[in-house]
């Protein structure tokens, strides 16, 4: 298996009876815009979304109306269908340019392999999911995400394009009448549209419960780049 | 970059760093009261911008079979305050004005001379249900060419026996399945849904088919843009 440590580490020098610390760069500053752009966008999208689906809870016909889940009033952003449909339009604009540009930047510079999926990824799939779910022992780590990590990261970003191309047959079904046609038609596409932010809301969910467990120096490295103190050797 | 660096030095980078990342914040606008609408407005006419220029003026709307559509009791009418405003159809007529060569008051029997079009589409209201129905009229572009509007003009402006109104851009109105629409299920329309004439849009949302149609301006200013536009609803809205 190829090791993949990020591009730049330093040791951080010893002060009066400390000791040295590792210091290794793993999120360049595109990576970081993308993350914290795509995470803002993404929770103003769900949150007008719901308000948006508030104003016909169903997916059934109009007559007679049967609705389908009722969502939480305090989580709707827009105050109305009018004002949601604002924020819903409005920010797409952020999120999808936000993703195009993370794409392309993942895969000119190189780094998604450090944080996405590859053939490499596999074997290492089975030991993690033993690791966290069956109690196994814990795999020795040679990189910043491991191949669990990876799937949740690959998967999360095929949601996303998901989500913008059912919206899309949601929004303008006659003019990409091939993606409506597509997904059993306008009508189901509004479903699939629902159940890909259901997972996206639970990647989220997921997502926050392990940032909460690996801590402060975890979650400041998506703020500053540095991680102190990896995991892994660099 | 050395590979080694002393503590305050490493302080100094990620601090740095930090504040290249901190333009995000500029995100908050949209959370401060003062600058909140201006900014979705804003958003919100992007959208349109962009969303006209995918706009495919000759792309015909899907159209379905007589088994696909809905009956017509099932068909659900929304109308955004009164039911129904009660039109004398012995005196009603269109008044049409603007950029046209031909205004005045046209009556029912004009529009009924045109060709007839019959199609079963997809009626999508912004809430989020859609029915596929059938609809009747003239092609909106043949009554233009009818009272001789000019198709240079911008906009379609039209005011309905309800106090509502709306507008439209003159690509919309030129497609092949925009209708002037006076039956459905080919039965004159019926109160609820907007007689004597109504506007069939299925390649625009729900809202914009305007129903009781009493003048029709054709336009390139619009004083208003739409009764549910006007309160923040997004103007263009295609299908």
């Amino acid at each position: 298996m190829i090791s993949r440590p990020p591009a730049i580490a330093v040791t951080i020098e010893t002060e009066r009876g400390a000791a040295a610390e590792q210091a290794a760069y793993e999120h360049p500053l595109v990576v970081r815009y993308c993350h914290w752009l795509s995470a803002i966008s993404l929770l103003v999208l769900i949150f007008s979304g719901w308000q948006i689906y508030w104003a016909f809870p169903s997916f059934g016909p109009k007559i007679p109306q049967h609705d389908f889940v009722h969502l939480p009033r305090l989580l709707m952003l827009g105050g109305w269908l009018g004002g949601a449909l604002q924020w819903h339009l409005t920010f797409i604009w952020i999120f999808v340019p936000t993703g195009l540009v993370y794409l392309a930047y993942e895969f000119a510079s190189g780094n998604y392999r450090q944080a996405l999926f590859t053939p490499g990824d596999v074997a290492g799939v089975w030991p993690m999911v033993r690791y966290y779910f069956l109690f196994g022992p814990k795999p020795v780590q040679s990189e910043p995400y491991n191949p669990l990590q990876k799937l949740a990261y690959t998967s999360v970003i095929a949601l996303g394009m998901l989500a913008v191309l059912t919206g899309l047959a949601v929004y303008n079904p006659v003019q990409f009448s091939f993606l409506a046609k597509l997904m059993g038609g306008f009508h189901l596409a509004r479903l699939w549209h629902f159940a890909v932010m259901a997972g996206l809301l639970f990647f989220i969910v997921g997502h926050l419960i392990m940032v909460v467990l690996h801590g402060w120096r975890n979650f400041a490295s998506m703020l500053t780049g540095w991680k102190r103190d990896p995991e892994y050797p660099v | 970059m050395p590979t080694s660096v002393d503590r305050s030095r490493f302080k100094r980078l990620t601090r740095r760093e930090l504040l290249k990342l901190s333009p995000v914040v500029l995100l908050g606008a949209f959370a401060w009261p003062g600058t909140r609408s201006a900014l979705l407005n804003l958003g919100e006419s992007f959208n349109d911008w962009a969303e006209s220029k995918w706009y495919r003026p000759n792309h015909h709307a899907t159209t379905f079979s007589d088994s696909q559509a809905l009956p017509l009791e099932r068909f659900p009418f929304n109308s955004y305050d009164v039911l129904e405003p009660e039109i004398d159809f012995a005196v009603w007529k269109l008044e049409v004005a603007g950029l046209v060569k031909r205004p005045g008051d046209y009556l029912l029997d004009r529009i009924q001379s045109l060709p007839k079009v019959v199609q079963n589409t997809r009626h999508v209201c912004v809430e989020g249900w859609d029915a596929i129905g059938n609809f009747g009229g003239a092609r909106l572009r043949d009554f233009l060419a009818m009272v001789g509007a000019d198709e240079r003009a911008r906009y379609i402006y039209v005011e309905c026996a309800d106090d509502y109104y709306d507008s439209l851009d003159m690509a919309t109105a030129m497609q092949p399945n925009s209708l002037l629409c006076y039956e459905m299920y080919g039965k004159p329309l019926l109160r609820g849904h907007g007689a004597p004439l109504r506007l069939s849009l299925p390649t625009k949302i729900g809202y914009k088919s305007a129903k009781y149609l009493t003048r029709l301006e054709v336009t390139n200013v619009l004083r208003r843009r739409g009764y549910w536009e006007d309160q923040g609803y997004p103007w263009y809205y295609s299908l």
